[in-house]
């Protein structure tokens, strides 16, 4: 580590690469590229899975059960489907922006993953900075989003992309805010270093930081109840309402690659990343992406959609609040040394704050209202 | 029980107020004269003791040699019912009194005559077909469409 | 700096996700908020009406069925009871129960799309539709029994029932009816206090009593709104004086209302069918009629408490074969008169449930 000042040479230096690689930088970077590549498709298509088969026990029906054994091939097949489609282009659309938009929504998605660490040290780029990085690119997918929106020259398209972007700024800050708490905790930025602290998963010290970061992380990722910058019963499919074929396919895999960006990054936050008994540890990582995403999947199938003026209510009367709560309260915390001293009290006292604080809030302060406005 | 009211009945108060307006009346229902429909439809539905505020439905019937507007009014407060009737005689451009300001219930169903049968009603907020395009020749529901 | 806006229309339809059918709405919107809405029709304009003049009154039955597709009995029988009317036709006891028990049964299961189809515009991902239809499943066999139609019945006849139960019904039926309230009961835990679903209907879509007369509103949409008006006590028809049930009404006119007021009607048409279920007597279940019917000439008007609000026939006859004019008075096409008064002022969303709460079926709509 060179200096601890934040410079552009700092966020260029790539910190843990092995020194025992042979050929050194360039292959690190060759060999995970294609993990993360291959992971990301693979995990995808294994998301698909789950939630197709998923929501199908939910819904007291059977899923997809015909393509190989249990229906496993069903996202191949899907994806086969999706590709072999006629590629259909809006008269009225701008050709450039309509083209560029799935692959600016796609290229961030991919992007996280260079920071999220398989295993110790097992990692793209080891960035001192990670979670910063994280935020930064997770927001540009909202461009990709927005020029889909404007480009097809469809009103449900601009309207979903309108409220994509409404919601995305806005619950930013709550997630990052979320995301402060563990910092304080952990003591660095680095996502492998977050990891490396979680002698017992954060999710125990920081319960309400949890709650608050999937919200804000289902929201951000148009997961459902705040799923409706693409709400089928209302805008038809928002944004991509006029894509098809291998676009359509760039953007159905950038909503699921996110998906499994966000469970990665809550895994490594929260759950402990790659650390657990027994099994190893990229088994271990999966096992816990999978865990969150299926918790994705559950909302989802239960969870009517609310609307947009209470998403905007719920995430700046909410979820900003909460997370200021949440950020103070664990300063105190880390200030007073809990963390290293005290690490059973923290836990009882973080849990007891977040169900009193929920409470109090939901009662008192605020709760989804619903508004007309004359005309 | 739904009480039907005797058109006879109804057909004298009316007459009372309106002098020649009504056309003929049976046990069943009562004509009205087309000018004199809204105001009839207004004294049926604001007098005391008949109060028929519920519309529940509007339909024409054509007799080749003139149209027929059927009006199925009903009472939720004293449960009983009226069937009032109004004629047109002319095919090439008949006319009738729109009933949409007194009960708006009729505003789709009026547009679906006129649709179907080419009866106007003056007065309606928006006159305009409802299941066929613009510009379809003919009014199907008519005897002689086909 | 003010921003200036302006507003843009937004057409909802003929083919959209949540507009059950081919519906179409020019709705125009100044950003999210819906400032003025017009219904379009048409799209599933087969002119039943017109057909109907030139069949028998036996033949026009199956014309019925495509009203409105999800209730098909309810259709049938307020046809037949029409018939029944302008011919002074009377109809066995069995018949009548028989006809109770099937327009109930078809009640419940036209009010479970209904629901489900509400929460599903509220966003619920499938779950409450898929749940519903479950249940809806069963009843679409029993009928299946009766009839060998799982969708456009054609069961009842002018002067009865076209045959009477096959054996296996009764066991079937009451095997059901053990089922029914104990779902009806996961129902209810499965939203019915969902905070969300609270948020987004209570309040939404006020159609206050007055306003539902004046609209010629009627169905669960009127008593949603506080008025207490069901067809089968205030005019009854068949044998509805014979049963003992309650009204249930809401007080406010919101969409959660018309949500609850469903849910509630279900319950009480589970409590007509049992009763029907222990008094069905046994005899004849069809009037002897000549094959075709010839009518005096005169008009009738018929009406039922259908699943979705007045459905009344207009029947006028010129003692021939085939009736003069057939009118059909649909409940969802004047249920919709409301719907411009209601929307005005609310969100995107918010037109999407409240339209879904008023629980239209187009091919009643364009007949």
């Amino acid at each position: 580590m060179a200096t601890g000042e934040l410079s552009i040479y700092n966020l260029v230096k790539f910190q843990a690469i092995p020194p025992d690689w042979p050929g050194g930088f360039w292959w690190h970077w060759l060999f995970f590229t294609v993990v993360v590549i291959g992971f990301v498709l693979t995990m995808v298509m294994g998301v698909i899975y789950i939630e197709r088969r998923g929501m199908g026990r939910m819904q007291s029906r059977l899923g997809p059960n015909r393509t190989g054994p249990f229906g496993l091939l069903q996202p191949v097949a899907d994806a086969i489907k999706v590709l072999l489609k006629e590629n259909i282009v809006p008269v009225a659309a701008d050709k450039i922006v309509h083209w560029l938009a799935p692959v600016i929504a796609f290229a961030p998605a991919l992007m996280i993953f260079a920071v999220i660490p398989f295993e110790n040290g097992a990692l793209l780029a080891d960035l001192n900075i990670g979670i910063l990085y994280v935020v930064a690119i997770s927001s540009v997918s909202t461009v990709g989003i927005f020029m889909a929106g404007w480009g097809s020259s469809n009103k449900y398209s601009l309207l979903g992309a309108m409220r994509n972007v409404a919601a995305v700024v806005s619950y930013e800050i709550p997630l990052v805010l979320a995301i402060v708490g563990v910092v304080l905790i952990a003591g660095s930025l680095s996502l492998n270093q977050m990891v490396v602290a979680q002698d017992i998963p954060f999710i125990l010290l920081q319960p309400l930081g949890f709650l608050l970061f999937f919200t804000a992380g289902c929201a951000e990722i148009n997961r459902s109840p705040f799923d409706l910058m693409e709400a089928d019963s209302e805008i038809v499919a928002g944004f991509h309402t006029e894509y098809s074929g291998m676009k359509f396919a760039m953007f159905y895999l950038v909503e699921y690659a996110e998906a499994v960006a966000i469970s990665a990054i809550i895994t490594t936050l929260f759950l402990g990343g790659w650390r657990g008994p027994l099994l190893p540890p990229w088994l271990w990582f999966i096992v816990k992406v999978m865990l969150v995403f299926f918790a994705m999947v559950w909302t989802r199938t239960t969870l009517p959609r609310i609307r947009i003026d209470q998403l905007m209510a719920f995430a700046w009367k909410f979820l900003l609040p909460m997370s200021l709560l949440n950020l103070f309260i664990t300063a105190l915390q880390v200030l007073a040394d809990w963390p290293t001293q005290l690490i059973w009290a923290m836990i009882i006292v973080n849990f007891a704050v977040m169900a009193i604080i929920i409470l109090i809030w939901s009662r008192f302060f605020f709760r989804l209202g619903w508004g007309r406005i004359e005309v | 029980m739904t009480i039907p009211l005797s058109g006879k009945d109804v057909a004298s108060k009316i007459e009372e107020k309106f002098p020649g307006s009504v056309v003929e009346s049976s046990q069943d229902n009562l004509v009205v004269k087309g000018n004199f429909l809204l105001d009839a439809a207004r004294f049926l539905r604001d007098t005391e003791g008949l109060d028929l505020d519920f519309l529940n439905f509007v339909t024409a019937v054509d007799y080749y040699d003139h149209f027929e507007v059927v009006y199925w009014l009903s009472s939720l407060e004293h449960n009983h019912s009226l069937t009032i009737k109004a004629r047109c005689y002319d095919r090439e451009n008949p006319v009738l009194p729109s009933v949409v300001g007194l009960w708006q219930g009729a505003d789709l169903q009026e547009r679906e005559i006129f649709d179907l049968f080419g009866i106007k009603f003056e007065d309606h907020p928006n006159m305009k077909r409802i299941f066929l395009w613009e510009g379809f020749a003919g009014h199907p529901l008519r005897k002689d469409f086909i | 700096m003010a921003v200036r806006t302006e507003p843009f229309v937004l057409n909802m339809g003929p083919v959209h996700p949540s507009t059950h059918g081919v519906f179409r709405m020019r709705a125009t919107l100044d950003g999210e908020v819906v400032i003025d809405i017009e219904p379009v029709f048409g799209y599933l304009h087969r002119g039943i009406e017109k057909l109907a003049e030139q069949r028998t009154y036996t033949g026009i039955t199956p014309l019925t069925d495509r009203l409105d597709y999800i209730s098909s009995m309810s259709n049938n029988l307020a046809y037949c009871l029409a018939v029944e009317k302008l011919a002074g036709i009377k109809v066995p006891e069995r018949a009548e129960y028989i006809r109770v028990i099937m327009a109930e049964l078809q009640r419940i299961a036209a009010l479970l799309i209904a629901v489900g189809a509400f929460l599903n515009d509220c966003g619920a991902y499938f779950t409450p539709f898929l749940y519903m239809f479950r249940e809806r499943e069963r009843i679409v066999d029993l009928f299946e029994m009766v009839s060998g139609q799982r969708l456009t019945y054609n069961y009842m006849r002018a002067g009865g029932v076209s045959q009477d139960l096959p054996e296996e019904f009764m066991p079937a039926l009451r095997k059901f009816m053990d089922m029914m309230p104990r779902f009806m009961d996961e129902y209810d835990r499965l939203l019915m206090q969902n905070e969300i679903l609270i948020a987004r209907a209570k309040g939404v879509g006020i159609l206050t009593g007055e306003q539902a007369i004046n609209c010629s509103v009627s169905g669960p949409v009127l008593r949603a709104s506080g008025v207490n008006w069901d067809i089968r006590k205030a005019d009854p028809y068949s044998i509805y004086d014979q049963f003992d049930f309650d009204i249930p009404t809401q007080a406010t006119g919101d969409c959660y209302d018309r949500y609850r007021q469903r849910v509630e009607e279900m319950r009480q048409s589970l409590r007509i069918i049992r009763q029907a279920m222990e008094q069905l007597p046994s005899g004849p279940v069809r009037a002897e009629l000549p094959q075709l019917i010839r009518p005096p000439t005169g008009e009738a008007y018929a009406r039922i408490e259908a699943p979705k609000g007045e459905l009344g026939f207009y029947l006028v006859s010129d003692n021939s074969i085939a009736p003069y004019r057939c009118h059909i008075r649909p409940p969802s096409l004047i249920n919709l008169t409301a719907l411009r008064d209601m929307v005005r002022g609310w969100k995107v969303a918010d037109l999407i449930i409240i339209f879904g709460s008023i629980d239209i079926t187009v091919g009643e709509i364009d007949r």
